[in-house]
């Protein structure tokens, strides 16, 4: 196979440094936020690149499943249930869900046309969304779940007296280090995943569908597996995603915005790669908490010229973001790994 | 003896066309049988139709006196019909040798292993530059497809299907396009699979010395219909070849 390029591994070890270290080199609750959510969409976006980048498969459904492993620790945990078996339960039962639902849908829908694949997992996704916020006794509706953590993850929690290199070792350290370590164990499993004998089949299926069914393998079980995988490690991420943010709702798991910035990730960073989607989630994640302050400082120090202070105020980072987008599919098409390959 | 391969009024239509029109043929192991017949004449679709990339719209298809006319490509390439393809398909972006490597991999049936890198499977990597040797294309392997040229690529195509170890081989025009001094290289090989007698090759190719020096049986498709079946000499002097033949040549 391709070797990976050298400047990528090396942003990759970077990325993996500055995230291992985050609570020591970016000390505060939001950096602290900022870099566990890098952790949690590193995971997200790579699992959807093992259906986009190696599979070719065209899901809007990616979300979803995302939600349902936020929810799945959320409804437990806002019963009352609060402890670690509640959190494990939760997981390993979203996870199974997720993989079941995601296998389901595949069955009945990938041996049709793709775009219709596409279309099935827009209105599943749709319907889950509609679903979260009718069924309010147990998802909370609109407004969503606020719940507790287990002991080890609250902020009062004191896992050392003293603190380390000057940072409390209190439960959010615990909480960012159990994100961390998770987030890596998956995307070290994704690496694994698309290596093996099994990886290389999707990518021949993304090749040739036609000609991987000539060889002997049955296309609808690879794809089905692989949607099955992606499915359940989204859930892990919606997992993480919960117990940061100690609440779950409609809007902050299930929303379009969601899906949107997974593909952004996915097309920025360049997909087929893994490490494409990863460098792709750091760059939006941090694009979303530091564009917004960085043209509130534009806006200020244009204050008294004229048009400009519109342009860069801070309610146009959106704008922005897009322009960004479009700019770097024109000129980039391949992505951040793409480009760097052909050189 | 009962044989490897048979098809039964094996049929289809395209609308009103039928392209491949009730033939009934039986194919022994340890034959070469030659088909024949102007373009259009149904040769790729009945291949199709063995293969399982088309369904029938009537008739049947038994391999080793099991029927398999239902059966989607994947299990019959699995239950051993090998095909090479007319019309070059392959894995464009991937190396010639992770091409092969597929092949042996599909052959070894570990696609459904998710965590040993395939990398460190050198048992099958070493299988599948052995059957690029066999092709001489070994000295290409680390080149992705797309850089190799046609005849290449058709060596590439037989080295896939060589990988499957299949029971029946289908060859569909495998020199066509080459430049003179590939075709022997292929030629020998298609050869090769017959002179040891436990195989069973299908061989779709116009050269007509071609025909005569390897094929044990000739059949001539014309319009979707079996038309001819017999010796090669005695097929290939017949006058329904000749027509259709020098028909070819004055077309082309
Ligand atoms: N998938 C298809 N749809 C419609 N017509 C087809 C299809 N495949 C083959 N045909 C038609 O069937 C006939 C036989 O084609 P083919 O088997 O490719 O001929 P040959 O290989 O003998 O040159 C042709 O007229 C062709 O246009
Ligand atoms: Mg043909």
């Amino acid at each position: 196979m391709k070797r990976q390029h050298p400047v990528l591994t090396a942003l990759l070890v970077l990325l993996f440094v500055a995230l291992a270290a985050a609570p020591f080199i970016f000390p505060g609750t939001k950096s602290v936020a900022t870099a566990s959510r890098v952790c949690i969409f590193i995971v997200l976006a790579a699992s959807y690149d093992i259906l986009l980048g190696y599979t070719g498969i065209v899901s809007f459904a990616h979300t979803m499943f995302f939600a349902f492993g936020a929810y799945g620790v959320a409804i437990p945990l806002a019963a009352g249930w609060v402890g670690w078996d509640a959190v494990l339960v939760g997981t390993l039962g979203s996870a199974a869900l997720a993989a079941a639902v995601s296998a389901a849908i595949a069955l009945l829908s990938l041996r049709v046309q793709r775009l219709f694949f596409s279309m099935i997992t827009m209105a599943v996704a749709s319907f889950a969304q509609i679903l979260a916020t009718q069924l309010r006794e147990i998802t909370g509706g609109e407004d969503g779940l606020t719940f507790s953590l287990p002991a080890a993850l609250q902020p009062g929690f004191r896992l050392l007296a003293e603190p380390i290199f000057g940072v409390r070792a209190d439960g959010r350290l615990v909480g960012y280090y159990l994100t961390f370590f998770v987030a890596l164990a998956m995307f070290w499993l994704m690496r694994r995943l698309v290596a093996s004998p099994f990886g290389r089949v999707l990518q021949a299926i993304r090749e040739n569908e036609f000609r991987a069914e000539a060889l002997g393998y049955r296309t609808i079980v690879y794809r089905t597996t692989a949607s099955a995988i992606a499915a359940a490690v989204a859930a892990v991420a919606g997992v993480l995603m919960a117990l940061l943010l100690r609440y779950v709702g409609p809007s902050s798991t299930l929303s379009f915005d969601v899906m949107t910035d997974i593909l952004l990730m996915v097309v920025i960073g360049g997909m087929g790669s893994l490490t494409g989607p990863a460098l792709g989630a750091a760059v939006v994640v941090l694009a979303h908490y530091y564009l917004q302050p960085l043209m509130q400082a534009g806006h200020d120090a244009l204050a008294g010229v004229p048009v400009l202070p519109n342009l860069v105020h801070p309610d146009r980072w959106l704008l922005w973001l897009g322009t960004l987008f479009v700019l770097i599919v024109y000129f980039f098409p391949a992505g951040i790994v793409g480009s760097l390959k052909r050189r | 003896m009962q044989p490897v391969l048979e098809t039964r009024d094996l049929t289809i239509r395209f609308g009103g066309q039928v392209a491949v029109d009730a033939v009934s043929l039986a194919f022994h192991k340890g034959t070469l049988t030659a088909i024949v017949g102007p373009n259009g004449a149904g040769k790729t679709t009945y291949f199709n139709l063995i293969s399982g990339q088309l369904r029938a719209s009537a008739g049947d298809v038994f391999l080793r006196g099991e029927r398999i006319t239902g059966l989607p490509a994947p299990l019959r390439a699995r239950r051993g019909l090998g095909r090479a393809f007319q019309l070059t398909n392959l894995f464009p972006d991937l190396s010639v040798l992770e091409n092969v490597r597929l092949a042996v991999q599909a052959q070894s049936g570990v696609g459904l292993q998710f965590f040993q890198p395939a990398d460190r499977r050198t048992d099958l990597i070493d299988r599948a530059r052995a059957w690029l040797e066999e092709v001489k294309l070994i000295h290409r392997q680390h080149d992705p497809v797309t850089a190799l040229s046609h005849g290449d690529q058709r060596k590439l195509e037989v080295a896939m299907m060589l990988a499957l170890e299949p029971e029946v081989f289908m060859f569909d025009e495998p020199t066509a396009g080459m430049s003179v001094d590939e075709v022997p290289v292929v030629l020998d090989l298609i050869e090769a699979i017959a002179q040891r007698g436990d195989k069973t090759v299908l061989l779709v190719e116009h050269k007509m010395d071609v025909v005569r020096r390897l094929a044990h049986r000739v059949v001539v498709l014309h319009q979707g219909k079996l038309v001819a079946d017999g010796e090669p000499a005695e097929v290939v002097a017949s006058a329904i070849v000749q027509e259709a033949y020098l028909g070819i040549r004055a077309k082309a």
